[in-house]
C-alpha cells in the first residue's frame, strides 16, 4: 500500500464528537488528486500497537495542496477515533495512504441523488464539490438529529442543492418523496447508519428503481467483540486476537505478511482461506457472497471474528 | 540515451525489423519452460531493470515514430478504433496527464510539459509536435483527450470505468490488437469481454483478476505479460481486418518460417487514474522474429519446450494451430535439451 508521511497542519472541532484534521506535506508537495467518495488509511502508531482506520477525505478532489477528513468520536469503538481525537495535534506526522475510492460516482447518471445519515455526510462532501465543478444535475440530502450534531453543515456549500433535514426541528427526511418523482437514469447513494440504508433500499424497490441505480458506502469499521484465537496453518502459531484488534492488526501485530487496502471489508486485498473451522465465523464484510460466507471457507480478516472451538487459516 | 527510431512499416512490404539492442531488450514472456494461465501480476513503475522494457511506466523505444505512422493509417481507414463513451471524458484527461507527466519526467530529452496552472504546454520532439492547450478543456485540442494522447503513446489503451463491482470497457484507441475489436467491446464488462477465452474461466481466474483490478489504488501500477503468434510484423491484425491478415498464416515454410514468424508479446500494465477513478489498462506489442529470437540460446531453448507442450486449446485460442508443427520444428535444432536459467530475462 502506498503511503505518505504527513504533517497535521490543523485540528479543529465541527461538533462536539466530530472532529476535522487536515493533512499536508512537511515540504508543500502536491499531493495526487482523487475523485469523490475515496478515502484514506490513517496509520496510529497508539502505544505498541498500530491502528489503521479508513476515513473518507473531505477536502476538494482538485487541491493537491492537503487532505482533509473528519473523525467522529466513537466512545464504543476500538480506539482508533478516541487517539485521533485525544493525542493528534498540528505538527504531528501520520503516515497516510493514497486515496482508494470504493464509493466513486457513476458518470453516467442523468442526475445524482446523494442521502447521507449523520457522519455518513462525509464522502459526499467531496462528491459536491466534484459535481459542482463538472456541473452535473444532483441534489443531497443530509439528515442529523439536531443542527449542533450536524458537523456536515459546516462543510457543505451553500448552494440550493443541498438540503438539510434536521430532526429536532421537525423535519425529518422523507425518503417516499425524495426517491419518487427523480428522472429516469437518476443514480442514488446513501451513506449513513445500516438502517437508513436499508430504508433507502426498501423505498427504492417499492418505487420500482433498479438495485443498479441505488449505491450505498459499504466499508466500515472493524466492530470489537469477544477475544478470540487463531492457528496459523503455515508456521502453526496460535495468535490472540484482542476485544478492541481487528484480525487484520492481529496479525500485523504478529508480522504475518498480509495484502490489504480498505481495512472495512469492502476491497477483498486480505481474503483468506479457511482451512478448518470449529465454531462460527462472524462475517461482517461486504466481499464474500452469502455462499461464500455460509460456506465459512474464507475470511476477511479486516473485519470480521470468530467465535467457537478452533479456527485455522491459510496463512 | 539517444534513440535512434527506425525508419520501418507494419504493414504491406514488412520493413519492421529489431536492432541488437532491441533483441536483448525483448520481453521474453516465459520463466519457466512451461506455460499455463496465471494471475501473473508484479508491481509496476519507475526503478524496473535498467534497459529493460520495464526501466520506463511507457516504454519509448526505436519502432516510436513508425507505429504511430501505423496508427494514424489504421484510425485513417476505421474511426472506430478509438471511441469513448460520454461519461468518460475526465478519465481521458486523467490518462492524458498521467502519459505527458510520465514521458516528461521519463524522456526529458524527447518530451516535455510545462504546467502553469490548467495552461499546458506540451513538445513532443519524435513527432514534431507542440501544443499549447489548457486542461480539462477539450475545445482547446485537435481531438478528444484520450485520443490525441494515444496518437502519441506506443501501445494500444483500454481505459476501464468501475462501477457494480466490475470494470467495463467504456473508452479505447485499439489498433495493434492481438484480434479483439474494441467496437465489439464497447460498453462490456470484464466477465464479457473475456468470455472467448478457453480454460481461464473454469479455473477462477477472472474472478481473482477481477478482485486484484477493482483494489489497484492509485500510485501502485502493476503489470503482466501476454503473448501470442503473429505472422509478419503486423500490429493491425484485428477482426475487422481479418481478411488482410489471416490468410498470411498460410504462407509459412519450413524454409521462411525463422523470418516471417513472429512471437508477439503484450506488456499489459494496470493504473489507477485519479479524477475519474477509471482504471487504465495500456497494452503495449512487441513484435520479434524467430530468427532474432534464437539468437538468444536461453529463449530458443524455452521457447521450444512452450510450444511443443502447449495445450491444444491454447494453440487453437492463440490461432496458431495451422504453423505449430512447423514452428516446433524449426525452434527443435536450437533447443539441445539443456538446463534453463529461472526468470525471463537472458543469460549473460
Amino acid at each position: 500500500m502506498t503511503s505518505l508521511m504527513l504533517r497535521v497542519t490543523a485540528a479543529e472541532s465541527l461538533t462536539p464528537l466530530v472532529k476535522r484534521f487536515r493533512f499536508e506535506h512537511p515540504r508543500g508537495a502536491t499531493l495526487p488528486l482523487f475523485s469523490g467518495g475515496a478515502h484514506v488509511v490513517v496509520e496510529m502508531p497508539d502505544g505498541d500497537m498500530l491502528r489503521r482506520n479508513a476515513y473518507s477525505l473531505i477536502s476538494d478532489p482538485q487541491d493537491g495542496s492537503g487532505y482533509e477528513i473528519a473523525v467522529r468520536r466513537e466512545d464504543g469503538g476500538r480506539g482508533g477515533s478516541r487517539f485521533m481525537h485525544g493525542g493528534v495535534r498540528p505538527g504531528d506526522q501520520l503516515r497516510v495512504s493514497l486515496p482508494l475510492n470504493l464509493f466513486a460516482l457513476d458518470l453516467r447518471a442523468r442526475k445524482h441523488v446523494l442521502i447521507a445519515g449523520g457522519i455518513g455526510i462525509t464522502p459526499f462532501i467531496a462528491q459536491v464539490r466534484q459535481l459542482l465543478r463538472m456541473q452535473l444535475p444532483f441534489e443531497l440530502h443530509y439528515a442529523a438529529r439536531s443542527r449542533t450534531e450536524a458537523a456536515g453543515l459546516h462543510l457543505l456549500p451553500d448552494v440550493p442543492h443541498v438540503h438539510a433535514h434536521i430532526s429536532d426541528e421537525g423535519n425529518r427526511m422523507d425518503l417516499g418523496a425524495i426517491l419518487s418523482g427523480q428522472p429516469l437514469g437518476t443514480q442514488v447513494y446513501t451513506c449513513g447508519p445500516e438502517g437508513l440504508i436499508t430504508a433507502v433500499a426498501q423505498s427504492g424497490a417499492r418505487l420500482g428503481w433498479p438495485k443498479s441505480a441505488l449505491h450505498s458506502e459499504v466499508f466500515q469499521a472493524p466492530p470489537p467483540g469477544r477475544p478470540f484465537e487463531v492457528m496459523l496453518a503455515r508456521s502453526g502459531r496460535t495468535i490472540a486476537v484482542g476485544a478492541h484488534q481487528s484480525l487484520l492488526e492481529a496479525l500485523e501485530a504478529a508480522e504475518v505478511e498480509i495484502d490489504w487496502s480498505c481495512r472495512g471489508g469492502a476491497c477483498g486485498r486480505c481474503e483468506t482461506r479457511v482451512v478448518s473451522c470449529h465454531g462460527r465465523i462472524e462475517h461482517h464484510d461486504h466481499w464474500l457472497s452469502e455462499d461464500e460466507q455460509s460456506a465459512q471457507t474464507r475470511i476477511m480478516p479486516c473485519v470480521s471474528r470468530f467465535r467457537g472451538e478452533s479456527l485455522i487459516i491459510d496463512r | 540515451m539517444t534513440i535512434r527510431f527506425n525508419d520501418e512499416t507494419f504493414r504491406d512490404d514488412y520493413s519492421y525489423h529489431n536492432s541488437p539492442e532491441a533483441i536483448r531488450r525483448f520481453p521474453f514472456p516465459f520463466d519457466k519452460d512451461d506455460y499455463m494461465y496465471s494471475v501473473n501480476m508484479e508491481p509496476h513503475g519507475t526503478g524496473g531493470r535498467a534497459g529493460s522494457v520495464f526501466e520506463k511506466r511507457f516504454d519509448v523505444d526505436e519502432h516510436y515514430v513508425a507505429e504511430m505512422r501505423d496508427r494514424a493509417i489504421t484510425l485513417a481507414s476505421d474511426p472506430l478504433r478509438c471511441q469513448s463513451l460520454p461519461h468518460m471524458e475526465l478519465a481521458g484527461w486523467d490518462l492524458l496527464e498521467l502519459i505527458m507527466q510520465c514521458k516528461a519526467e521519463d524522456y526529458p530529452e524527447l518530451f516535455q510539459l510545462h504546467r502553469d496552472g490548467d495552461r499546458w504546454h506540451w513538445v513532443n520532439r519524435p513527432l514534431g509536435i507542440e501544443q499549447r492547450f489548457t486542461f480539462l478543456d477539450p475545445t482547446t485540442l485537435p481531438c478528444g483527450p484520450m485520443e490525441y494522447i494515444t496518437r502519441q503513446a506506443q501501445g494500444d489503451f483500454a481505459v476501464l470505468d468501475q462501477r457494480e463491482n466490475n470494470l467495463w470497457m467504456d473508452a479505447g484507441m485499439v489498433t495493434s490488437q492481438a484480434d479483439w475489436s474494441l467496437d465489439f467491446d464497447i460498453g462490456m464488462n470484464f466477465f464479457e469481454w473475456h468470455a472467448p477465452v478457453p480454460k481461464a474461466a473454469e479455473m477462477g481466474i477472472f474472478q481473482r483478476a477481477l478482485k486484484f483490478l477493482l483494489a489497484i489504488p492509485q500510485g501502485s501500477p502493476s503489470r503482466r505479460l501476454n503473448w501470442t503468434m503473429t505472422v509478419n510484423p503486423r500490429l493491425d491484425t484485428s477482426p475487422e481486418n481479418y481478411h488482410l491478415w489471416g490468410p498470411e498464416k498460410r504462407t509459412i515454410t519450413p524454409e521462411n518460417v525463422g523470418a516471417k514468424q513472429y512471437l508477439r508479446v503484450e506488456l499489459q500494465s494496470f493504473w489507477r487514474l485519479p479524477r475519474s477513478n477509471a482504471l487504465a489498462f495500456p497494452i503495449r506489442c512487441y513484435l520479434i522474429a524467430l530468427q532474432d529470437l534464437v539468437t538468444v540460446p536461453k529463449w530458443a531453448r524455452r521457447l521450444h519446450r512452450v510450444i511443443r507442450d502447449l495445450p491444444d486449446e491454447l494453440a487453437e485460442y492463440k490461432g496458431f494451430t495451422v504453423n505449430r508443427q512447423i514452428i516446433t520444428d524449426y525452434l527443435a535444432q536450437f533447443d539441445d535439451g539443456k538446463p534453463t536459467s529461472p526468470g525471463i530475462f537472458a543469460d549473460d
